[in-house]
Parts: C-alpha cells; sequence; structure tokens
C-alpha cells in the first residue's frame, strides 16, 4: 500500500519536475517581452502573496494591508539608493529589516483584534501609509509624483536591466522563498501558526504564546513583502504612492484565498490566475473585472476552500520512522 | 468663530450621509457577522440611478424640483433595496453556512463586480448633478450665512433615522431583528424565520445607502463609480465607532465621524483628512474596541 502511493507521487512529480524546468527555460525559448514583463509582474505578486500566506493562510489573520509593508519596503530602497547612492542589493537587508520594523509597531497593538476588525484596521493602515507617502512625509518621499531615477540591481559585476534578468532575479527569488517557507511550514513555528488559526483557545491553553506567534507571523511577512520592494523598486525605476494602494492589498489576499490559503503551490496557481489572466484576457477590455468579480463570488460559493487546498499535516508512527 | 459654524454644520452634513450609510453596515454585521463590503457600491449605484432619474429623465421639468426630488429619492430607496435584495440571494445566502473567509471574499467580488457594472453603464468619467438643481438659499444659523442643502441634508438623515429606530424598537418585525441579532438559533426556535429578517436587513440597508447616495449627489455635485470605496470604508468607521451592530451606534458614530473630520480638516490639515479618520478608528479599536455603544451582546475581540 505505501509504496502503491510512493508510486502514485512519483508519477505526479516527473511532470511538475518537467513543468518547472520548462517554465525557467522560457526566455531562453525566445518569448518575447511582453510576456516576459507579464511573467516577471505575475512572480512579484506570487512573492507577496506567499509572503502573506504566512500571516493570512498559515496563522489566518484576515490581513489586508500588505501593500503597506511593501511600500515601506520600495520606498527604502528608492530613498537609500537616489538619495545616499547605496547599491540596490545593498539596501534589500534594510529594506526587510524597516519593513519588519514597521510591522513590528503597527501590529503590536492591534494583533489581539478578531478577524473582521482586523480586516478594517489593516485597511486604515494601508491607506494612512499611501497618504503619508503623498503628503512626503519626512521630506523623503517625492509626494504624490513618488520617486525616480532607481539604479538597477548589480549581482557579483553584472548589471541586471532587460526583462530577462529580471525574470530569473524574481522567479529564482521566488523559488529560493518557497524552499524557505516550506521549512518554516514544517517547523515548531509552523505548526504553531496552524494551531493558533484552528483553535486558539486551545493553542494558548496548551501554552503556546499565541500573541507573539502571531506577531512574529506578522513581522516575518512584512519583512519578505520589504524585500519583495527592492526588486520592484529596481525593477520598475519609478514608484509612486498609488502602487501601493488597497486595491493592491485586496489583489493580495484574493490570490492567497483564491488559491487555497496555506498551500504554497496554489497561492502560485492563484498568482497566476489573478494576474496572469486578466493580461491574457485583454480581449474582454474594460469588463474584465467585471467577469473577475463574478468569477471571486462563483468561486466561494463552489470551492470556499481554494482551488489547492493544503494538506492536512500527516505524520510518521514511530513504528514507521523507525523502520526509514 | 464663523469658521467653525461653518464647518460645525458641514461636519453635521457629511456625518448624516455617514450614518445613513454606516446604518446599512451595522444592521447587515448585526444579523450575518459580515462585512458587507459591496454595501458602499451599492451606495455608489443609489447616487447613479438619482443622476438618471433627474437629469436623464428631465423629471425636474415636468413636476418641478421638490417633487421630483421626492420621486427620484422614493424611486432609488425603492430600487436600491431591490438591489441588495438581489445581491444577498446570489453572493451571501450560497455562503451562509461556509466559513466567514470565504463571505468576505464573495463580498469583496461582489464589490468589484457592482463597481464595473457601474462604471460600465454610466462610464469611467465622473457624471455631475446639475449645480442649479436647488435653488443657492442660505438660511442664517448663530448669525452665519448656511447654504439650505446642508440643513436639508441633516435634518432628513435625522428624521430617516428617527423613523428607523422606531421601527427597530416598535415594531414586530424590528423585535424580530433585534432577537436574530442577539441569538440566531434562539429567535429561529421563537419561530422567527431569520432567512425573512436577513432578506429585510439587506433591502433596508441599502435602501438607506441610496438615499445617501443621492444626497451626495444633490450636495455636492460630483459623483464617480468608484466613490463608494472611500464613503463605505468610512461609514464602516462610523459603525465600528458607534460600536458595530448598534444602531443608534451607527448613527452616533456616523455625525462623530463627520466632525472629527470636519474640523481635522479645518484645523489640522486638509491633505491629511482621511488618514485622521483611519487614526481615529486604530485609536478607538485600541482603547475600546467595543465602539462607544457596544453591541448588547458583549463579543470577545
Amino acid at each position: 500500500m505505501a509504496a502503491k502511493i510512493k508510486d502514485i507521487n512519483f508519477l505526479i512529480r516527473i511532470p511538475l519536475t518537467l513543468a518547472v524546468i520548462a517554465f525557467f527555460c522560457l526566455p531562453l525559448m525566445g518569448l518575447d517581452p511582453y510576456g516576459l514583463g507579464v511573467l516577471n509582474q505575475v512572480g512579484l505578486y506570487a512573492l507577496l502573496a506567499l509572503s502573506l500566506n504566512i500571516i493570512l493562510g498559515h496563522a489566518g489573520m484576515f490581513h489586508m494591508g500588505h501593500a503597506a509593508f511593501f511600500a515601506v519596503g520600495a520606498y527604502t530602497t528608492a530613498i537609500l539608493n537616489t538619495g545616499y547612492g547605496w547599491p540596490i542589493l545593498a539596501t534589500m537587508p534594510l529594506a526587510g529589516l524597516a519593513a519588519g520594523l514597521f510591522a513590528l509597531a503597527v501590529a503590536a497593538p492591534i494583533i489581539h483584534l478578531r478577524g473582521d476588525y482586523l480586516l478594517v484596521v489593516t485597511i486604515g493602515i494601508v491607506e494612512i501609509v499611501r497618504i503619508a507617502l503623498v503628503n512626503d512625509i519626512f521630506g523623503l518621499t517625492g509626494g504624490a509624483n513618488g520617486l525616480v531615477g532607481i539604479g538597477r540591481p548589480v549581482l557579483f559585476g553584472f548589471k541586471l536591466t532587460r526583462p530577462h534578468h529580471f525574470f530569473y532575479l524574481i522567479w529564482g527569488f521566488t523559488a529560493l522563498s518557497m524552499l524557505l517557507f516550506h521549512w518554516l511550514e514544517h517547523s515548531r513555528f509552523g505548526r504553531a501558526l496552524n494551531f493558533i488559526r484552528e483553535d486558539p483557545v486551545a493553542a494558548e491553553g496548551v501554552g503556546v504564546n499565541t500573541s507573539h506567534y502571531k506577531l512574529m507571523a506578522f513581522v516575518i511577512g512584512a519583512v519578505w513583502a520589504g524585500f519583495v520592494g527592492t526588486i520592484y523598486a529596481s525593477q520598475m525605476r519609478t514608484i509612486s504612492p498609488n502602487s501601493f494602494n488597497f486595491w493592491e492589498s485586496v489583489v493580495l489576499f484574493t490570490i492567497v484565498i483564491l488559491g487555497g490559503s496555506g498551500n504554497q503551490k496554489g497561492v502560485l496557481l492563484g498568482a497566476f490566475l489573478v494576474v496572469g489572466l486578466p493580461e491574457v484576457s485583454r480581449g474582454l477590455q474594460e469588463s474584465r473585472l467585471l467577469f473577475f468579480g463574478a468569477a471571486l463570488i462563483v468561486m466561494m460559493i463552489f470551492r470556499p476552500q481554494g482551488l489547492l487546498p493544503p494538506k492536512g499535516r500527516t505524520y510518521k508512527l514511530p513504528s514507521e520512522v523507525a523502520r526509514s | 468663530m464663523e469658521f467653525f459654524i461653518q464647518q460645525l454644520t458641514n461636519g453635521l452634513a457629511v456625518g448624516g450621509i455617514y450614518a445613513l450609510i454606516a446604518l446599512g453596515y451595522t444592521m447587515v454585521y448585526g444579523v450575518l457577522k459580515l462585512i458587507n463590503f459591496a454595501h458602499g457600491d451599492l451606495f455608489t449605484l443609489g447616487a447613479y440611478l438619482g443622476f438618471t432619474c433627474l437629469v436623464s429623465f428631465g423629471l425636474t421639468g415636468y413636476i418641478g424640483v421638490g417633487a421630483s426630488i421626492a420621486v427620484c429619492v422614493a424611486l432609488v430607496m425603492g430600487l436600491s433595496a431591490l438591489a441588495g435584495h438581489i445581491l444577498e440571494r446570489a453572493a451571501y445566502r450560497p455562503l451562509r453556512k461556509s466559513n466567514r473567509l470565504s463571505a468576505v471574499v464573495s463580498a469583496l467580488g461582489a464589490s468589484i463586480f457592482l463597481q464595473n457594472a457601474i462604471m460600465l453603464i454610466w462610464g469611467a468619467k465622473g457624471l455631475a448633478y446639475p449645480a442649479d438643481l436647488l435653488p443657492n438659499i442660505v438660511v442664517p444659523i448663530a448669525g452665519q450665512p448656511i447654504p439650505l442643502i446642508r440643513v436639508v441634508v441633516f435634518l432628513s438623515s435625522i428624521v430617516v433615522m428617527v423613523g428607523l429606530y422606531v421601527f427597530i424598537n416598535r415594531t414586530r418585525t424590528g423585535m424580530a431583528i433585534r432577537a436574530s441579532a442577539i441569538d440566531q438559533g434562539a429567535a429561529k426556535l421563537m419561530g422567527i424565520d431569520v432567512r425573512h429578517v436577513i432578506a429585510i436587513v439587506f433591502m433596508i440597508g441599502p435602501a438607506l445607502g441610496g438615499l445617501a447616495g443621492v444626497m451626495v449627489g444633490v450636495c455636492y455635485g460630483q459623483i464617480t463609480f468608484s466613490m463608494g470605496q472611500l464613503y463605505g470604508l468610512k461609514a464602516f468607521t462610523a459603525a465600528i465607532i458607534g460600536g458595530i451592530g448598534n444602531i443608534p451606534g451607527a448613527m452616533l458614530g456616523g455625525i462623530l465621524l463627520g466632525l472629527i473630520e470636519a474640523f481635522g480638516a479645518a484645523y489640522i490639515s486638509v491633505a491629511w483628512k482621511d488618514a485622521i479618520t483611519f487614526f481615529v478608528l486604530i485609536l478607538i479599536l485600541i482603547v475600546r474596541p467595543t465602539g462607544i455603544l457596544p453591541e448588547r451582546v458583549a463579543e470577545k475581540l
């Protein structure tokens, strides 16, 4: 029986691996810059959604303000690069740190709020950040026009400028993030988050410090969103407050829920559908968001758990562990 | 002092509008524990329907301004109620049994759908209610000339709210709504048709939202297809300030928020007006998460 399951897993794994390899070969096979641009955008959203997945999918906190952390990261990079001449990749740790500290400061007082209340507060935070950026806070953010002339990342002396360079940067980072998050999911930390999502009272009861873990989930998600902000800023070279509005947070939220909150593959699929499909279906033009809205409703009615819901955690019996 | 009175009346008028929208949020939240994200867009729909009724049909040419606004308001409230009912049937009723997250996403989908439907029907450019719709009368209040329209908006919102308050507290249906909000299971056991109650709530709320939409059109002129987002968020903030699920709380919260915003814009900074609102929201939720008039049933936050 066990051997059979192994076979099936094996059968699925081969085409999946081939598909991933083929995907990474796409730029070499002469995909046009427009197609690459779409894929890069999908990748950025996928990265952001994967980081939101820690907060929303694993810890089960209704967080609809992820664009705020993304904005802090992107602006940190832009300010350090344009104002102080830092190289892009050197700003990346600081962008993550800034986003993480910001998350720590804003999330600490609201972490105890239940479901919907947290949702509304996080929407409020994203709006406050956007308004602060528009009003040129501290005289650093350049007001409504944003910051221009952000440099390109230089990796081991190689300057990334073309779409296919960014393709490898973005998707390489996505692969790395998925691996790290996979380990996180299967660690003590990941189990604690899932426990809190399923039953916070029981989790507290057996000694899980719920507010500490929730806060850490927020900070990890925010740090990652900050990193993505760096990549985004150097890819676009121009950032303005409107790229970080409430709507962006809604898109990220729907990617996670639609794909299957808590499952990284599902989130990836969600990013392709939510970001990729509207690009492909430009033929529908103005009415494509109308269909998107209707699709969300239909989807939630017929498949509320998302397209690829996470499989339950499985553990080996002690006897099996001993054998393997 | 002049400036103060101007801002006060301004804040009260805006507050009345927020309060009307907030009532829709709070009533739905009371019975379903769901943030109806599409409520802001039903408000926009009301504003656009009012525009069609007043301007495109040219009603004012036949029966005079006062009567045509009255007809228009009645029509808009009826149509908004219908739209709310359809929304509930299509997007929320099938999800009654599933978890809250799916309901939230369905609500977001409904909001996106409605907003884009409005954009496709009436166009992406904003519309303007005719400026000469109402004669530009000013009334002296405390020695200050105040535009009549502000007074009318504030007073009519108060009248509607008092009417709703009486309806909720004095009629059998109102009692059923209150009972369903406190404990749905027990309400069912007492023979209340909770499904019917939810349907009623989803008609009253959008009707009030539609009325608020017409008020914004008549009062400020400019309407856009995406205005429901910001008005909706603020009205929801008002509902939370007042204590979500609490009907008098939503009225109080709306008016309070209108005042905070008017004075904040006047004495602190216009550019930070919206940020002040959200800052107040966060402050309220940290200090007093149940709002100033909390829901009768204590809910653990």
